[in-house]
């Protein structure tokens, strides 16, 4: 390990009031450095060209093996890989943090491109649960139907499935778009918080649950309504972002947005006024 | 957590004992434990298969308590003189572990009686009868049971297994799955999930006269159907009626003679993916389990909240 004391990035840091506590030990210090923030890199991502392509068959690979190879090739500058025979495989594409085309030729299990932050997906088949968990931004397609708990807590980027989806669709969600070209499950948009889902077919009992913000549209029937879920009219506006939003999803461009119904939270469950000033700035 | 996987081929027979080998092989990392097979063979659908057991897998991982190889020996002979007792004529019996046996027997007459004078005897236990239904089950993975019991060459029309990751009670053969929907012939439920209301379910049941051999929760599931089932309900009634009966979290599946069947609890808790085509239809709680037996790439799905749906070969 380098020697931290001395290094560099550490004076500039520190120079900006950051790292004034000094781990020792086997403890491993990451350190800000504020010329790579500028350019808006995260430690531990690439520089990619999206024109130096590859292909990495998996069928033999676990899912971390797979993974440490997708880091290597980006990490040679290949900026469009394609993974051949995912076979269903769990926790595939993970963690990557830069820009890249990422292209799965078949299913993926469960976690599939969990916690990522830029890259665009491309996935030919089904995925298992908890797809895209924790995405930051970026744009994930799926080609066919998805499992439960579909785009869970996601932050940012356009997460689309062309197909059906399970339950719990945009669970914890935290912002960006969630995408349904078929029907959704049980508790929809459960306890989301921010972010819109947009769900061209039918969706399950208890939409939008406990929802705190965010908008749901759906075009087809609901099965019931989550507590505090209620329905909200239709603007131009919503229509003129659904048009839009659905042409770059390359989905139901034809769609009669009219028949949609938008549905908000009621804010009846909101706690947020009952609080103290102090706590109110915590919160913050 | 638990891993479930089930398949049926329609019109035709397969090798179902190595295809439930790989799926649940692929699932093991969802229960080490152990793993339950319920296999329905391809046997003369004249005379019964029964197989049971006269004492616990004490190896490695189990919660038993130790016994002597001789007791097992001397429940062996009581069930032999009970079967007398009792009118069945056995045709063929295999001891397959010291623990436990397959025989196969003529019988004509009442099972619900038949099964309570056999288990009757302490420490014995039927894991099913049936004219198809091979039912094994015990400690270690897939692939280690299906080599104790020699299940790679079964062919059949259709199965489903489990492998248990043991939380609600101990590891051991009696807490393993698939349960034998007792006192029905060729009725097997495997399950993931926790029920909630167990204990109310079960006083209910047994003050009814049915019988439950384990404290694991998913056992009531079969007991709750049989039930259903000797009250005239069909397989699919009763199953429909489970998802308001059973209170929890579950995904079950059910087989008899002749069909397959999956329910879903209304949360839509617990995993499960779906394989349909014209000639098979097999499903897991992952989907690696389906690509084990099928790497081509396929349509598969999550059946929603409240679902059951019933296949018939």
């Amino acid at each position: 390990m380098a020697n931290l004391k001395t290094s560099e990035k550490k004076t500039k840091a520190q120079s900006m009031g950051l790292h004034t506590e000094v781990l020792t030990g086997k403890t491993q210090q990451k350190f800000f450095n504020p010329d790579e923030a500028e350019n808006f890199y995260y430690w531990g991502t690439y520089d990619v060209d999206f024109n130096k392509r590859t292909d990495l068959d998996v069928k033999d690979l676990d899912c971390k093996e797979a993974n440490r190879k997708i880091d290597d090739l980006m990490s040679q500058g290949y900026g469009t890989i394609v993974i051949k025979n995912p076979q269903g495989k769990h926790s595939l594409g993970v963690g990557i943090l830069n820009k890249l085309n990422l292209i799965f030729e078949g299913s993926l299990g469960y976690f599939g491109v969990g916690s990522i932050d830029g890259p665009t997906v491309r996935i030919n088949g089904r995925v298992g649960w908890s797809c895209a968990e924790n995405m930051m931004a970026g744009k994930v397609v799926i080609e066919k139907n998805a499992g439960s708990c579909f785009g869970a807590a996601i932050r940012g980027g356009d997460l689309i499935c062309k197909g059906s989806v399970g339950a719990r669709t945009g669970i914890d969600q935290k912002g960006g778009t969630i995408i349904i070209g078929g029907d959704a499950g049980a508790f929809t948009g459960f306890m989301m918080q921010r972010g819109r889902i947009i769900i061209l077919g039918d969706v399950g009992i208890n939409l939008g649950d406990s929802m705190y913000d965010g908008t749901i549209y759906v075009g087809g029937k609901i099965g019931s309504f989550g507590s505090d879920a209620v329905e909200s009219p239709m603007t131009k506006s919503d229509m003129d972002w659904l048009k839009r939003k659905l042409k770059v999803a390359e989905i139901g461009e034809n769609f009669d947005f009219s028949k949609m119904t938008k549905v908000v939270a009621g804010k009846k469950l909101w706690n947020y006024d009952a609080l103290e000033p102090t706590e109110k700035k915590g919160a913050i | 957590m638990c891993g479930i996987a089930g398949l049926i081929h329609r019109g035709k027979s397969s090798n179902v004992g190595s295809e439930l080998q790989q799926m649940l092989q692929a699932l093991k990392h969802r229960g080490p434990d152990s793993t339950g097979y319920a296999l329905y063979a391809e046997n003369d659908g004249i005379n019964f298969i029964m197989r049971f057991k006269v004492g616990e897998n004490v190896g490695e991982g189990s919660t038993s308590v130790n016994e002597d190889a001789s007791v097992y020996d001397e429940r062996k002979k009581l069930v032999d003189e009970m079967l007398k007792e009792l009118g069945a004529n056995i045709i063929k019996d295999e001891k397959l572990t010291p623990y436990s046996y397959r025989y196969e027997m003529q019988f004509d007459k009442d099972l619900m009686e038949f099964s309570k004078k056999i288990e009757s005897i302490n420490g014995v236990e039927i894991l099913s009868i049936g004219k198809s239904l091979e039912l094994i089950k015990d400690l270690g993975d897939a692939t280690a049971v299906s080599e104790r019991y020699g299940l790679g060459d079964v062919k059949g029309t259709h199965a489903i297994g489990h492998a248990r990751m043991a939380t609600e009670s101990g590891v051991d053969i009696k807490s393993a799955h698939p349960f034998w929907g007792y006192p029905f012939s060729d009725v097997s439920v495997v399950h993931n999930g926790q029920l909630t209301n167990y204990w109310n379910n079960r006083r209910v049941l047994e003050n009814k006269g049915m019988r439950f051999m384990s404290e694991c929760d998913s056992e009531l599931i079969a007991v709750y159907l049989a039930e259903k089932m000797r009250n005239g309900a069909t397989l699919e009634e009763g199953m429909k009626d489970s998802l308001t009966g059973l209170d929890g979290v579950f995904t079950y599946f059910v087989a008899t003679k002749d069909s397959l069947g999956m329910a879903k609890d209304t949360m839509a808790a617990k995993p499960l993916v779906l394989y349909e085509s014209d000639d098979l239809v097999a499903m897991g709680s992952e989907e690696i389990a389906i690509r084990s037996i099928l790497p081509q790439e396929i349509d598969t799905y999550d059946p929603f909240d409240g679902e059951v749906k019933v296949w018939r070969i």
